[in-house]
């Protein structure tokens, strides 16, 4: 079974993009989808006739919850004898992805959301192998290749893709780059490609008072007078 | 050559390299990090960034270097300015499996017109072009250039260089001016050393348009018709990629005739879907799809050639009375 991750910014058409992959893929695809506190996605999987299972954080750090869940997840697949399956998240919090060492990633943006936007995704954007490029259509040839060549600015060495989540056009070019990904039967000692943010503080554990005297644990504090960050 | 980026970055200070390579600022921007003293070399310079900061970051010391490096190299490699002396289009099937028998050549500086009912299947036949289909689109046409098949590397090639396309619904999103759009999209094409270019193409721009603009407009101001002339102006004088595929660009304010000029003169191959008989006559070819598949393909006949002056006539008449009930004037001789 063939394992790729897909993370991307809420609403930049991570789930057209998997439902236009799966048709243009003769194999058995499903999908996990991590969300935080509610998906609408589910039944538009089910339409498809996409295999899909819902997890969500709640309130849990998103990050931390994928990690915990993703090697379960891959028995999930096993046990349903799928050839491709695909890890959906949202953003998470921009600071973190998804993405496994050695596990092929694809990381959606669409082209709507700003020239910077790519530079300031983070590590989902910089570490995927795959970038694809959403809502194309409505822009011009030219404004696709300055968000395209922003893009690169953040991640030199992905493949760009445009898709088109709609139509599914370029949708079979991303089926033919994923037929490439490794096959894995645990994810048992791999690696994540980057951090998941630590936190172990009294919020951690359900404190919604805001005052010095309710913080404790691990804190991180904005140095106002510097402008920095400082500990 | 990113071994030769290696050793530039160890050889020069930070402020060598901001100098020689201004896109270095863009990388140390993204990495977020704090302003290094210039003169120093770079790996020395990370001295004054703490190791707490760069954990912070995901960063590895040792390892930004090595990342600038193929930053720069990304960022400095030069387009190949590919030429593409013909584009074959080989016929597949239409949307009932029935066979194209089809087979279409185009040459730079020629135009064909794809025309059709609403609905035939032309902006298909220019999304197969647009992705160089290898028989593995619904229609199972196959596009050639130069007469062989493109490689993954030429289909997957980033952001479809090799081919440009505008099309009637397209609309300009980022916050930026007329100038600033421009620039960054000839630095993307590693042209931005040319700065003559942003004015060459504005001015292209403001001729084509009904109402002119500044540089300093936003692109998200300029008016449908505005642009429209400047997404042609930029394929003419920036995109420089040799195929350009127009999706109907009638009634939107610009000077369409004048536009596909512009793009023929620049040595393209150019296809435009259109329902206007002054475009599609003005073609050298005409495309007719029907079903999803194409039907006939004609070349416009020197009996044609002839009746487009008396549609040009018409169609000199419409605009006339056009731009006089613009500017307030009656209509009654």
């Amino acid at each position: 079974m063939k394992l790729i991750t897909v993370a991307g910014p809420p609403s930049s058409g991570k789930t057209a993009v998997i439902t236009r992959l799966a048709e243009n893929l003769d194999e058995r695809l499903g999908v996990i989808k991590f969300d935080c506190l509610t998906t609408f996605d589910k039944e538009r999987y089910e339409e498809a006739g996409i295999p899909v299972e819902v997890g969500f954080s709640g309130k849990f750090c998103p990050d931390h919850f994928f990690v915990n869940n993703v090697e379960d997840g891959v028995t999930w697949g096993l046990d349903r004898e799928l050839d491709y399956l695909i890890t959906e998240s949202a953003g998470l919090c921009n600071r973190c992805s998804p993405h496994i060492v050695g596990i092929t990633s694809v990381c959606v943006v669409d082209c709507l959301s700003g020239v910077h936007t790519p530079r300031k995704i983070g590590p989902m954007l910089k570490f995927a192998d795959i970038v694809v490029v959403t809502k194309g259509d409505i822009v011009s040839q030219a404004e696709r290749e300055v968000f395209a060549w922003s893009v690169r600015q953040a991640n030199g060495e992905a493949q760009i893709l445009f898709v088109n989540g709609i139509t599914g056009q370029g949708a079979f070019m991303l089926a033919k780059l994923v037929s490439g990904a490794c096959s894995v039967t645990t994810l048992n000692n791999t690696r994540l490609r980057f951090t998941t943010p630590a936190a172990a503080c009294s919020y951690c554990t359900g404190e919604i008072r805001i005052g010095e005297s309710f913080q404790m644990g691990m804190m991180r504090k904005i140095d106002f007078d510097s402008g920095g960050l400082h500990d | 050559m990113t071994d030769n980026f290696i050793q530039v970055i160890a050889s020069r200070t930070v402020g060598e390299l901001l100098t020689d390579y201004p896109v270095a600022y863009d990388f140390f921007q993204n990495l977020n990090l704090p302003p290094l003293p210039p003169n120093k070399p770079l790996e020395d310079a990370l001295f004054v960034v703490s190791d707490d900061w760069l954990e912070e970051f995901g960063l590895r010391r040792f390892e930004i270097p090595d990342q600038l490096a193929a930053f720069l190299r990304t960022m400095t490699a030069t387009d190949v300015l590919r030429t593409v002396a013909m584009l074959t289009i080989i016929g597949g099937q239409d949307k009932d499996g029935n066979p194209e028998n089809a087979e279409l050549v185009l040459k730079p500086g020629s135009v064909a017109a794809v025309v059709g009912p609403t609905g035939s299947g032309k902006s298909r036949l220019l999304a197969d072009i647009e992705c160089l289909a290898q028989g593995d689109t619904p229609t199972r046409r196959r596009v050639l250039i130069d007469g062989t098949e493109a490689d993954e590397e030429t289909r997957f090639q980033m952001e479809g260089k090799l081919i440009a396309q505008l099309s009637q619904n397209m609309n300009f999103v980022m916050d930026i001016s007329v100038a600033e759009f421009l620039g960054m999209h000839m630095r993307s094409r590693s042209r931005g050393g040319e700065k003559w270019l942003i004015q060459e193409c504005f001015e292209c721009a403001n001729n084509l348009a009904g109402e002119k603009f500044t540089l300093s407009t936003k692109v998200t101001q300029l008016s449908g018709g505005q642009s429209r002339a400047l997404m042609i102006a930029d394929c003419a004088y920036i995109s420089t990629s040799p195929i350009v595929l127009i999706d109907e660009i009638e009634n939107a304010g610009v000077d369409r005739r004048r536009a596909v000029d512009i793009l023929v003169k620049r040595e393209k191959i150019v296809l435009i879907s259109t329902h206007d008989p002054l475009l599609a006559l003005g073609a050298d070819l005409r495309v007719v799809i029907r079903n999803g598949g194409i039907f006939k393909v004609l070349e416009t006949s020197e009996r044609e050639k002839a009746s487009l002056h008396e549609i040009e006539k018409i169609d000199m008449l419409l605009s006339n009375a056009r731009a006089k009930l613009r500017s307030g004037e009656r209509l009654e001789d």
